[in-house]
Parts: C-alpha cells; structure tokens; sequence
C-alpha cells in the first residue's frame, strides 16, 4: 500500500467543479442562433448561405493564422469565434459581395479580438467590429438590398459574386428595408410581418420571433444576462411610446420600433457579449438602458435610419466604467464597492 | 432574507450533494489502530503542554496534555496504552507538529476515564467555561476554534439567540445529520450548558431541507423547560457558514470583520453541542468523533466513530479503498484540505475523509483554463457578495494593496463558490488564499 503516496494529487479546494465551460457556453450560442440562421437562409436562399459561410469561414480561418503567427495554441476550438463569425455574418445584407465579407471577417476578428488579447478582452462586440468597418468602407453596399432571384435556393444576386476590389452591380434593388421606409418616406410595415420576418434586412434580423426563441433559451440555461435585452426592450418601447403620444405622425410606435431592423438580434445577441458587458445585475439594466436611448435618439434624430450597431458599440465603451462604477455591496459593508 | 416564506441567503451554489451513500449507515466504532498519534495543536491558539512521559502508562480519556493559557484546550488519552515516544508528526497543512505518540494495549477494555462532573443546573458560567476547556471540546465543524473561548462573553456584549448549526452543507458529509438522529438528546443536554454559559434566552438549531428525519427527531427531543426551535433550510451551499446561517434564521448581517458577538448570536455545531452533552455530565474528555468515510474510491463507506490519533493510513486500510487514489481529501469537497502524507493523524476538527479514484477525477478538475470571459458567474454564487472576477485580475498582477482596500479581499472566508462555477476553470479561491497569506505576512509585525 505504500505507493498510494505516489498517486496523490495535492489540490487546494474545491476539489469539484459545476462542470460548465466557455466552449459549452459558446456551443450553446450558436445552437440558440441556429434557428435565425436557419430562416436567414429560407427566407434569402443561396446568397445567405454564402454570406453567413464566408463569414464564419473567415473569421475562423483568420483567429487559427493570428493564433499560429503569434505562437499561440490554436483557439477556434472554444467555439467563441463561430458565434463571432456567425453573429457577423448575420448582421450583413444577403447579396453582399464575399470579398467584402471576408474583409469584414478579418477585420472583426484580427481588430475587433485578436488585438486587443484575444477571448476576454476584447472592449468591443467583435462582430460589431467587423460590420462598423464595413458599413465605414462600404456605405454604398452595407445598405443596398438586393432582390433574391426568382429561384433563390439555385441562384445568387450578381452582386455577391464580385470580383475583389471592384463595385458590385446590382441586377434588381428589392424594397427598402422597413425603418429605412419610415424614415425616408414614411410608409409603415405591419409589426405583424416584423415578427414573422416578411420584410428585406440583414440576412439573421429580420425573424424577430426565432430571436427571442433563441434568447429565451440561453436565459433559462443560465448563458446569458436576461436583464440587458429586458431593459433594451423595456427603454425604446417606452420613449417611442411617448414620443408616439406627443405626434403620432412624426414618430413611429413601440410595436414597429421594437421589432424593426437590428434591434431584436442586438438586444439579444450582441449587446449580451459577456466580455463586452457589464457584471452586476445593476449595471446590467443601466447598460441596456443606455443602448436602449442611443438607440431611439439614433433612429428618430439621426442620419442614419439604424442605430443599434453604433449604441451598442458606444454602450460597450462604457461598460467597463459602469463595472468599475457599480461594485456590489459586500456582506457586512455599509456601501456599494467601498471600504466600511 | 425571506424569499417565498424560505429562510436562506443570497446567492450560494447548489453542488451535488452527494449524501445518500452514508446518510443512512448508522455510526459505527472504529476498530483502535495499534498505533495512536495525539498532536498538541489541533485547534486555533497555543498547542497543548505535554504532562506525560515516555514510557509512560495512560488510561483512557486521561488528560495527557494541559491548555496553554486561555485559547488552548486539553488532550486526552484516546486509548489506554502506553506513550510510546513525545515527537514530531506530518500534519495535515504538510508541518511537521509536536504529537504524542501512544501503543495501546492489546487486550484492555478501553474504559473511559471519568473526571469531575459539571452539572448544568447547578455550575456558574465560569465553571461551564472551565469544564469545556478541560473536555478539549473545540469547533468539531472544522475550524476548530476552543468553543470555550466563544462562551466567554465579554463584559459589556451580550448573547440572545444561540444557533446550532446543523446546516452540514458540504456535499459527502454526514456526521452532523447521524449525530442529530443518533444522538439527539445529547444535543438537548449540551444545549443548556451553552445557554448558561452565554445568557442565551432562546435556542434555534439549523437543519437542511435534506436532513427532514433529523429535524424530526430533534424536534420530538426537544425537553418542556427549554425555549428551543428547529428550523429548516433549503439546501444551498455554504449555508453552514455562520455569518450566512445568521443572517438566513435571525436577518442579522455581522459587520465586517466582527463576530457573531457582534449582533448578540453565537453559532456552535450539532456536533461540538452533542459532544458537550455527552462529555461534561461525567467530566470526560473528547478521545473519539464521528466521521463521515466516502468518495467513490472507498468500498466500506460510512460514518464511524473514530479515536483522535488514528492514523490516516489505517482508516483507509481499514475501510478498503481502490488501488489508483488520486485523491484523498480531509473534510467536504468544497473546503477540505488534500492529503499529502498518509501518516498524518485524525483530530478533532476531521470531519471527514473522502477518497477519489483516477477514474474519477474527470469530476475533479484538470480541465482547460480560459482567459475570465466576465459572465459574472462568480458575482452571483460569492455569498458575501465579493467580486471575485475583479479579484481573480488583481491577484494575477499582484496588486493585493487594491484588493484588500477596494475589493474587500479579508472579508472571503474561502467558501470556493467562485472556482466552482467559473467556466473559465481559473483557480480564483486558490489565488486569493495565496493574496490573504501574503497580506498577513506583510501586516505581521517583524
């Protein structure tokens, strides 16, 4: 018996863990998109499908070359890089070329993570990172929306398969997208065709159903901070609904506002970037509240028909403060992050 | 705090439990190894002063060692036998500690000595005291504290609500429910020295919600004279630490770095409270405690009652266990220490002895560690409400000054609730009992 001494391990407790993990966690967010994915590419066909593989094709291969220049282990096997490449791919028009794309994809990866040290410290929403790069170069492409073929699931928009470096030439331009609508020309879309996804946008927003599906089950299994979407939500329901009191000509209503463009997929997927977000439960409304009012003030007194990028951008540069902030009270302490 | 009309605490975890391999085996005695070990500190304060000698007979339960002063107890002879040699023995924190070393007879009753009684009714605060510390009764929870030491109220503090902590959190442990279902008149008769001692007007004993026979049996105890109450908790981890147990029954919440004293509570385990029970009426000493035997590499699991001294290495010997341990661990999972030496002696504060295979250690850990990907995991189970995130990044940089002042590092009793749930795998409890040791080195006076 006396060999025991040599197969000890001596651990400091705890000696059990919970078992969960950041790969679990990032398994899991590309499992609750995967129904959005799933409609981006029945409602868009091929061009969606090529979109969102390039995207994720890109980001991956990007994140394995950086990883091997700088001598690091390979990290595309936590996964946080296809929900990256994937929340990307999402948020860009179907029909856009793939050399954009891919440029996007390196850029949202190489700039938005890698730079910055890789999973964990990126400031921003590296996805984000990657379509505000895009939307600065191709302003032109990033809100043109191409008509899907007639026999989409075979066909592509001439656009998505430009050659590198040169425009893309648009055979058909469809519809505007609904808040673009508004905004321009005033013509409003049924919340109700919203909610199902009837409308033109990005290839994963427009199906703000199969979102909040996806929200609602990463919330339950614990994966994601409910209390960000909530007070998105909650905050650009109630200004536009009083915005809507005050002229209902002029300002649109909380139903179509909530469910128009980005914001539904923002809420839910991107202003939730752990990394990105504040800890506590407190600075996690006054995040969501922020987003939420850079997101109205965007929408109804900006430039741009959509804001939800930029306020949940800006909001991520705030969020460390809010962290260092908001500390929580500790046990047998008088006030909130501060010695007694 | 009294969410949905159940008394517990904010945040916490809920670890496997664990339990139902022991929680029905009855306690059993432990045979007597044919070599015993008595090391002289096995609580918080002065080591023990030896007043035998080698060569020397002893009888057991005979006071073989005196307190040192007023924070140290006595130790007893946990056999008759013979002390064999005064020196020095592993311990579990990997020291060398000065230890009496006894060979029990082979063929002796093993009568336990008796001493000077000490009648509830009748002793004064001050004799309660002293008959503690003459019984070497010290925190059988683990800490280890001389409980004496605790009923000593000092002048100008007062107690009115004494708790009974019979929460036993820790997954794996048993003792405490089969001491409360085994022996809850012992409880009852240990109750009221506490009460005398500390002017305590009314009792509360803690069970967990998974300890429902337990709570039963100690209520129908439960004597006329008495103003005791038996609450039930749900099962969270670690409601059997005491700030948090206090603050779930009483909504007391103890200043930072204070004491139960603080708010007028004192909280003593089922087990001290049983064993002063059964101890002071005879004027005995502590020679034996009940331990919970487990972990899926033992084959004898079990709670048995076990004589302080026995080496380790004989316990497993004794109860069977699975050629390729990895680890052995003293106490639960979530707080016990690992064992590096099988040589090492069970004391007063052993709570339990859990066993793990290499099968098993998949359940353990050794899995990949992430950079903190700030999920906020660990604000959420710090029972005090740390921010163990923030600290884990502090401590990777050293910066123990900033985490002491703005982020309350001494306040963390190392309850590990943080490196349980981190899915980043990073030793977060681990690095900030390294901080704490540190800070206390440069605080120490030179």
């Amino acid at each position: 018996m006396r060999q025991w001494a040599k197969t000890l391990e001596i651990r400091s407790s705890p000696h059990i863990a919970s078992g969960k993990s950041v790969d679990d966690i990032m398994l899991n967010v590309v499992l609750a998109l995967l129904p959005v994915t799933g409609f981006a590419i029945y409602a868009f066909g091929l061009a969606a499908l090529i979109t969102l593989t390039a995207a994720v094709v890109s980001c991956l291969v990007t994140e394995h070359v950086l990883c091997r220049l700088t001598g690091r282990n390979s990290s595309v096997g936590d996964w946080s890089v296809v929900v990256t490449g994937l929340l990307y791919g999402l948020t860009l028009p179907p029909g856009l070329a793939i050399w954009m794309v891919v440029v996007g994809g390196i850029m949202a990866v190489g700039l938005g993570k890698f730079l910055f040290g890789g999973l964990g410290y990126n400031p921003f929403n590296p996805a984000l990172v990657g379509r505000a790069m895009l939307q600065a170069a191709f302003p032109v492409a990033m809100t043109t929306w191409p008509a899907m073929p007639v026999d989409k699931f075979t066909q592509v928009p001439s656009s998505t398969l430009a050659w590198p470096f040169t425009e893309p030439v648009y055979d058909s331009i469809s519809g505007a997208t609904p808040l673009a609508g508004w905004k321009f020309d005033r013509v409003m879309t049924e919340p109700a065709d919203l909610l199902m996804g009837y409308v033109s946008g990005s290839t994963g927003e427009t199906c703000a159903l199969l979102i909040l599906l996806g929200g609602v089950y990463l919330a339950m299994r614990k994966m994601m901070s409910w209390r960000i979407p909530t007070a998105i939500l909650l905050t650009v329901a109630i200004c536009s609904g009083l915005l809507q009191l005050n002229d209902p000509t002029k300002y649109a209503g909380p139903l179509f506002m909530l469910f128009s463009g980005g914001l539904m997929l923002g809420a839910v997927f991107m202003a939730t970037d752990m990394v990105a977000s504040p800890m506590t439960h407190l600075g996690s409304v006054l995040y969501g509240i922020l987003i939420g009012l850079l997101v109205v003030v965007i929408r109804v007194w900006g430039g741009m028909p959509e804001g939800v990028m930029y306020a949940i951008l800006l909001s991520n540069a705030v969020s460390p403060h809010i962290d260092n902030w908001i500390q929580p009270r500790v046990y047998g302490t008088k006030k909130r992050g501060q010695t007694p | 705090m009294n969410l949905f009309g159940t008394k517990t605490f904010a945040h916490g975890i809920h670890p496997p439990e664990s339990k139902d391999d022991t929680s029905g085996l009855p306690i059993r005695q432990f045979p007597f190894a044919p070599s015993l070990v008595v090391p002289l500190s096995q609580h918080i304060g002065k080591p023990a002063i030896a007043v035998v000698r080698e060569g020397q007979e002893v009888t057991r339960g005979q006071c073989i060692a005196k307190p040192d002063g007023f924070i140290s107890v006595a130790m007893h002879a946990p056999a008759s036998g013979t002390v064999r040699r005064i020196g020095l023995t592993p311990s579990i924190t990997g020291k060398m500690v000065p230890g009496i070393f006894i060979e029990p007879f082979p063929a002796s009753t093993q009568e336990i000595l008796e001493g000077t009684a000490c009648d509830a009714s009748t002793a004064d605060t001050q004799e309660i005291v002293a008959a503690v510390q003459q019984s070497g009764v010290v925190g059988l929870g683990g800490a280890g504290f001389p409980t004496h030491a605790k009923l000593q109220i000092p002048e100008g503090k007062f107690v009115d609500i004494l708790v009974i902590n019979g929460a036993e959190c820790e997954p794996f442990l048993t003792t405490d429910h089969r001491v409360m279902l085994e022996h809850a008149e012992d409880v009852m008769a240990g109750i009221p020295y506490l009460m005398k001692a500390t002017g305590a007007s009314k009792t509360i004993i803690a069970v967990e919600a998974n300890k429902p026979d337990a709570a039963e049996t100690l209520r129908a105890a439960i004597p006329q004279d008495l103003e005791i109450e038996v609450e039930v908790l749900p099962v969270k981890y670690p409601q059997g630490a005491e700030k948090l147990l206090i603050s779930a029954l009483l909504g007391r919440e103890i200043p930072s770095g204070g004491l139960p004293l603080d708010v007028h509570t004192l909280c003593v385990n089922v087990g001290t409270t049983a064993e002063i029970g059964q101890l002071l009426p005879h004027g005995k000493g502590i020679q034996e405690r009940v331990i919970t035997i487990g972990g899926p590499a033992v084959k004898n699991k079990g709670n048995y009652r076990i004589q302080i001294g026995t080496p380790l290495r004989f316990v497993l010997e004794t109860v069977g266990v699975e050629e390729d341990i990895t680890r052995v661990f003293l106490g639960g999972p979530m707080m016990g220490q690992a064992v590096s030496s099988m040589d090492i002696p069970i004391t007063k504060g052993t709570t339990g002895v859990i066993a793990f295979s290499a099968r098993e250690t998949g359940f353990l850990d050794g899995h990949k560690q992430y950079p903190c990907i700030r999920c906020g995991y660990c604000l959420e189970a710090c029972p005090i409400f740390l921010n163990p995130s923030q600290l884990g990044l502090l401590a990777e940089q050293d910066q123990h000054e900033r985490m002491v002042d703005d982020f309350h590092l001494m306040d963390c009793f190392e309850c590990g609730c943080c490196t349980f749930v981190c899915p980043s795998h990073i030793p977060l409890v681990q690095q900030f009992r390294i901080a704490k040791a540190a800070v206390r080195r440069m605080k120490a006076p030179v």
